[in-house]
């Protein structure tokens, strides 16, 4: 474990020592135990605040995207008109670059929470269906023949042979989502900012806090990593009886 | 006689089908915003779009912003692409950089490093410096990541024979290993290149600047809402361009290879 990690300790070493060696500006790169400093006041002042405003921003959003996103993927993959409604509309949006929407979500819901959790909504939600409908359609008909066979119905061929067959590809695509979720929740609050963890960043680098700015850029990046690491973790468990895993 | 009917509304939707709800779409926006039922501001006509985009395309305004953009993103992600198979295959490759890329890389690849923004802002300036460094610096994990897992998936019995046959030690990475990872490559090049694009964006829409971005940002500023549907009809545009430009690239350079032969 600390073998693993020594790689960090060093660069943590490097960038302190070289910080106060050669003093370097605040501005160009605070010095990390001025930035721990800053955390603990940070962290008795609003921080939390902040983190959980962005948190459930980014839940609310991709939770409802994963839902309808599986749904609509799965169905389009089922059933052969909403494919032939919904896919002009996906092959439409998927490749469009979902920042792009910043600027009408300003426009239409204001510079609240409604405009972000729809940009992040739209953004995460494309992915899964793009991997849902994937995944459904190249599930192999053998398997849905052979349950056919032995008597399935429709509703028991959905639940019990396409959707676990599905399954890791769908986990793999909110994967993605979950990443992408994070990158829109941040680029949303440092252009249309009043709260959240996205806007600590940018308004104390604005106002020259820079120990501050780093604390919320180090406080953003680690729960973008734990937030992957428990998805990677929940997703072994779900997909425990697959061969290969996750 | 009515199986023949049902039979031909099913041929007619199946041609209909497809675009019956951007269709439908589209038709409701022009008429709710010709009979102003939602504020013009809100929600311009949607011809009148249409017409502005032309205006750009004639008045050189569209090409202007198109180049920026489109130079941007293709540049950072040239960089993001060779930094990050280089470091894959290197990983993959030397014992040393393995140990030392891998908890920088399993930290790195999920945290969203567009947080960074407002530091490389600082240390690289307001102009295209500091886009470039922001955009390939987002894209460069994970194509680190997936060469890397494509490069150690390699067959070891590809390499000895290589080397039994003669090949010389450091010409192996570019004569044996990044051909047999190219799918894997491209995999990593095809999730990479949204990556570049989207943080492209976030970067004009912070920054200013030129390109299809900031001039969005100006139009919302200026409330020229007609400037801003236009922006996203471009970069969408742009997008869609871009992408399946990759996609036709990959079909082209897998051609010898077995993916290529399985059916869509």
């Amino acid at each position: 474990m600390l073998v693993r990690y020594l790689p960090i300790l060093i660069l943590a070493t490097i960038w302190e020592g070289a910080t106060r060696f050669w003093a370097v500006p605040d501005y160009l790169l605070p010095s990390l135990s001025s930035i721990f400093g800053a955390f603990i006041e940070l962290a008795a002042d609003d921080l939390w605040f902040h983190l959980s405003r962005s948190i459930s921003r980014g839940g609310i959003a991709l939770g409802s995207a994963i839902v309808i996103g599986i749904t609509l993927g799965v169905l389009m993959a089922q059933i052969r008109s909403v494919r032939i409604l919904f896919k002009p509309f996906v092959q439409l949006f998927y490749p469009m670059p979902k920042s792009a929407l910043i600027p009408i979500a300003i426009v239409w819901f204001g510079l609240g929470d409604v405009s972000k959790v729809v940009l992040i909504f739209i953004g995460s939600l494309l992915p899964i269906v793009v991997s849902s409908y994937n995944s459904a359609r190249g599930v192999d008909e053998v398997l849905v023949w052979s349950a056919r066979g032995l008597g399935a119905n429709n509703r028991e061929v959905l639940w019990e042979i396409i959707l676990p067959a599905a399954l890791p590809e769908i986990l793999a695509g909110v994967r993605v989502a979950l990443a992408i979720s994070f990158i829109l929740m941040v680029s949303a609050e440092l252009i249309i900012g009043n709260d959240g963890i996205g806007f600590v960043i940018s308004s104390l680098g604005e106002t020259g806090y820079y120990q501050g700015m780093w604390v919320g850029i180090i406080v953003i990046s680690a729960v973008g990593f734990f937030a992957d690491r428990l998805y990677v973790l929940g997703m072994r468990r779900i997909l425990v009886w697959q061969e290969s895993g996750a | 006689m009515s199986r023949t009917v049902a039979a031909r509304a099913d041929d007619l939707f199946q041609i209909i089908g497809p675009y019956f709800l951007i269709g439908l779409l589209l038709i409701t926006w022009e008429m709710t915003a010709r009979a102003k039922l939602i504020d013009p501001f809100l929600l311009p006509v949607f011809t009148d779009v249409l017409w502005r985009i032309a205006n750009d395309l004639i008045s050189g305004e569209l090409a202007r912003g198109v180049f920026f953009t489109m130079a941007r993103t293709l540049i950072s992600f040239a960089i993001a692409s060779v930094v990050g198979i280089a470091i894959g295959v290197g990983i993959s490759r030397i014992r040393f950089l393995k140990w030392f890329m891998d908890p920088i890389v399993f930290i790195g690849l999920p945290m969203p490093k567009i947080a960074l923004l407002p530091v490389f802002m600082i240390w690289f300036g307001l102009f295209d410096s500091s886009k470039i460094a922001m955009t390939a610096f987002s894209a460069s994990f994970q194509i680190i990541v997936t060469v890397w897992m494509g490069a150690d998936s390699v067959q070891k019995e590809l390499i000895w024979s290589a080397r039994s046959l003669g090949a010389k030690p450091h010409l192996i990475p570019l004569e044996i290993i990044i051909p047999a990872t190219l799918p894997r490559i491209l995999t990593a090049l095809q999730i990479a290149l949204p990556i570049c694009l989207i943080v492209e964006l976030v970067t004009e829409f912070v920054m200013g600047g030129t390109g299809l971005g900031a001039i969005m940002l100006q139009a919302s500023r200026n409330a020229d809402s007609l400037g801003v549907f236009a922006g996203i009809f471009e970069i969408g545009l742009l997008g869609i361009l871009l992408i399946r430009t990759l996609e036709i690239v990959r079909r082209r350079l897998l051609v010898w290879h077995q993916e290529e032969s399985k059916p869509e």
